[in-house]
């Protein structure tokens, strides 16, 4: 009796607060399909619903050309996911199976490199785009995301520290040379590993505002979603684009949320990973 | 370093020219395409630094000498407008030298090595390698610098150079009255750190108050997320709760949703105008609104209170593993001793957490120290106040920063910020990641 009612308690609980996590999504969701324009109402359901808001985003490209911000956002991910990934697992199987002079040495720097502020250095990364002569491109966005990915190899090196080096050396005697076990077991044994890697690297340039906005400043050509959304919001527009801003933000969502439900598991395994062993 | 004594004292004649003339003994002794490739690297290397090299590397000393102006043209008999030096430019060009230098030293000594190491190769009978067999190593014992390649060049040009560079403006006074090209700046040492540090200054009143905010937005943030988050770890697990995957996707739904979307419409919903003040005023609870980001305290507390909602599903996602590692005798044990519930979360599950967890809360906290996001996005650091230099009352130190730089370009200022926040970072993570096990056991699996 007594612990049917605990549980009960717990139900309660978890409703109330299953309904405040939910509620500011399905406002977001709500307002993207409510029919009157403006910021706010002082009403919680929509008089209207429409799909006006979503064909909108798309069709007009007079002050927010939302479609070539969303291709510009595609590019970029794809490009700097396949990097990342190629500079993620290089490193982290380098880090993780092979030995070498500077080894512990170089992990150590990129402990102490991964202490500074990130967008300390980022008007220095832009000078640096500049002197290339690649500022405000697509290019400059996509090699700064990437280029930074091989510090991150901690999570992956975990990873390949779990795969048994028995299998590598058997390979060994068989006469492989150490290229031939990267490519022929390593890589196809690291999957989930690579799995993640490439869904957060995809993820980065669709929410990141900090580097994106410093780096393409006022080229509203090359704009990422994440800077358009926001400059819908700035005052003179926030009150007509309010709905279509919350379109905006439901279709970058949709993808990613997708995405983090489905790889959550190594999200997890990423960060207890290499505790929970010790 | 010791390589190149030895190959200076052991080598012979042909070894000890590979010093002045690069890939000489390489040449001499039958590797002629890696040779040729040293000597090529060396050619372009004093080509590079007669050049232009040297003279980017000497002008870090004053960072330029000719400010912006009226010259007078003795030739056409009036002024004439001089463009001058930019100092920033000038720093810029002698880093990347430097970077060049260190490259060059590095290829250097790797071709004094190579040089004795063929001659001790030839001296003991064997055949030097081919190039086609040394390209072939870089497959097999040489494979960590192939792969470590691609990536480290992308880590130094856009992460070390710019932070090096950025560091060194620290100690310049780079600021918004010294901006090139019109002006010019130079080194004035550890200056910035004394006005920053110091409470004189109007930058030292503002930077003292954003760092105690920032600690003490680190320490709540990161301990009210953690338990929180366990406790509805622990809720969701608990015995006989049905639709356990249900709920944990709810809450995941909103880590799924990017953060500026989140925290832009949570700005919109607290605005003083805004969905909640509006609903709350309808339904007659309030009469006026209740100033939730603009007013200090109030802002203080509301961002705490949205980031439970930001930062809650993370650690429920990652306490939930561990909860169902615990070994349940654990609990039956303490059960039949006649503890209770919150005993038994306070002696047995939270201990056992937070073993596990400790580095995760490490970087949490760091992590929160850092924290742009939140507080961009959600008041983008103000309420304003005249107390402070160019931050709000809610700005962290790295909001200060990113303002810094971006609106007044008081370069200067904004590096020193970021040199403390990297001496805060390493201090904390230092004193505690080392001692955690993932570090001291890395070979355990293997």
């Amino acid at each position: 009796m007594r612990k049917s009612r605990g549980n009960a308690i717990v139900y309660i609980i978890l409703s109330v607060l299953g309904i405040i996590w939910v509620l500011p999504i399905l406002w977001v969701i709500m307002t993207s399909f409510r029919q009157e324009a403006g910021s706010f109402t002082p009403y919680f359901f929509p008089k209207g619903f429409t799909f006006q808001n979503y064909i909108n985003l798309f069709a007009e490209n007079t002050t927010f050309n939302f479609s070539r911000w969303f291709s510009n956002t595609l590019i970029v991910s794809v490009f700097s996911c396949v990097l990342s990934t190629f500079y993620v697992l290089s490193v982290s199987y380098t880090m993780s199976r092979l030995r070498f002079r500077m080894r512990k040495k170089m992990m150590n720097i990129a402990l102490v490199l991964g202490m500074f502020p990130g967008f300390m250095s980022m008007i220095a990364v832009y000078y640096v785009l500049k002197l290339f002569g690649i500022s405000q491109s697509l290019l400059a966005l996509i090699l700064v995301y990437s280029s930074g990915a091989g510090l991150g190899f901690y999570v992956a090196k975990g990873f390949f520290d779990t795969i048994p080096k028995s299998l590598d050396e058997a390979a060994m005697l068989d006469g492989a040379s150490k290229g031939m076990i990267f490519r022929r077991i390593t890589l196809p044994m690291s999957k989930p590993i690579a799995i993640y890697t490439v869904v957060t690297s995809f993820m980065a340039p669709w929410v990141d505002y900090i580097f994106a906005s410093v780096i393409m400043g006022d080229s509203y050509e090359n704009y990422t979603v994440a800077l358009g959304l926001f400059s819908m919001l700035e005052k003179e527009f926030i009150h007509s684009y309010y709905t279509r801003f919350a379109a905006g933000a439901v279709i970058v969502s949709i993808p990613i949320a997708i995405l983090f439900v489905l790889t959550q598991r190594f999200y997890v395994q990423g960060i207890t990973g290499g505790s929970v062993k010790g | 370093m010791g390589n190149i004594t030895t190959a200076l004292k052991k080598g012979d004649i042909i070894t000890r020219v590979s010093f002045l003339i690069m890939g000489f003994g390489n040449l001499v002794r039958g590797q002629v395409v890696k040779g040729i490739l040293y000597l090529a690297v060396e050619a372009v290397a004093i080509f590079y630094f007669l050049t232009s090299g040297f003279a980017s590397i000497s002008a870090l000393r004053h960072l330029g000498t000719n400010e912006q102006g009226w010259v007078f043209d003795e030739e056409k008999g009036i002024d004439v407008l001089s463009t001058g030096d930019n100092s920033m430019l000038i720093l810029l060009y002698g880093v990347l030298s430097l970077f060049i230098l260190v490259a060059f030293i590095f290829i250097w000594s790797a071709n004094v090595k190579d040089a004795y190491h063929v001659q001790n190769t030839v001296k003991f009978g064997k055949r030097p390698k081919t190039f086609r067999e040394e390209i072939k190593e870089y497959t097999d014992s040489k494979l960590h610098q192939t792969l470590l390649f691609l990536p480290t060049l992308g880590i130094i040009s856009f992460t070390v150079l710019p932070l090096v560079f950025m560091v060194l403006i620290a100690f310049t006074n780079f600021d918004r009255s010294h901006q090139p090209p019109g002006k010019l700046f130079t080194w004035i040492g550890l200056e910035n750190f004394k006005t920053m540090l110091s409470s004189g200054s109007v930058i030292g009143k503002t930077f003292w108050p954003v760092l105690g905010w920032t600690f003490v937005w680190a320490i709540f943030a990161t301990v009210f997320n953690y338990v929180l988050g366990m406790i509805l770890a622990i809720l969701i697990n608990k015995k006989g709760i049905k639709y356990k995957p249900f709920f944990r996707t709810i809450f995941i739904m909103s880590i799924a949703l990017p953060q500026f979307v989140s925290l832009l419409v949570m700005r919109n919903i607290l605005d003083d105008d805004g969905a909640l003040n509006v609903l709350l005023r309808e339904a007659g609870i309030i009469e006026n609104y209740i100033p939730f980001l603009t007013n200090g305290t109030m802002a203080k507390i509301t961002i705490l209170v949205v980031n439970l909602w930001i930062g809650i599903p993370y650690s429920m996602l990652i306490t939930t593993g561990i909860l169902m590692n615990i070994p349940a005798d654990l609990y039956e044990s303490a059960r039949i001793d006649g503890a209770s519930a919150i005993t038994q979360f306070f002696r047995i599950t939270l201990p056992y957490v937070l073993f596990v967890t400790a580095p995760y809360l490490i970087t949490q906290f760091i992590g929160n120290i850092n924290n742009f996001n939140i507080i961009y996005f959600l008041t983008k650091g103000g309420p304003a106040t005249l107390d402070y230099y160019q931050a709000g009352k809610t700005d962290l130190l790295v909001t200060w920063l990113y303002k810094l730089t971006v609106n007044t370009k008081d370069y200067s200022y904004a590096s020193t910020i970021g040199i403390l926040v990297f001496v805060i970072s390493a201090v904390v993570s230092l004193l505690t990641y080392r001692r955690t096990s993932s570090y001291k056991n890395e070979e355990a699996f293997s």
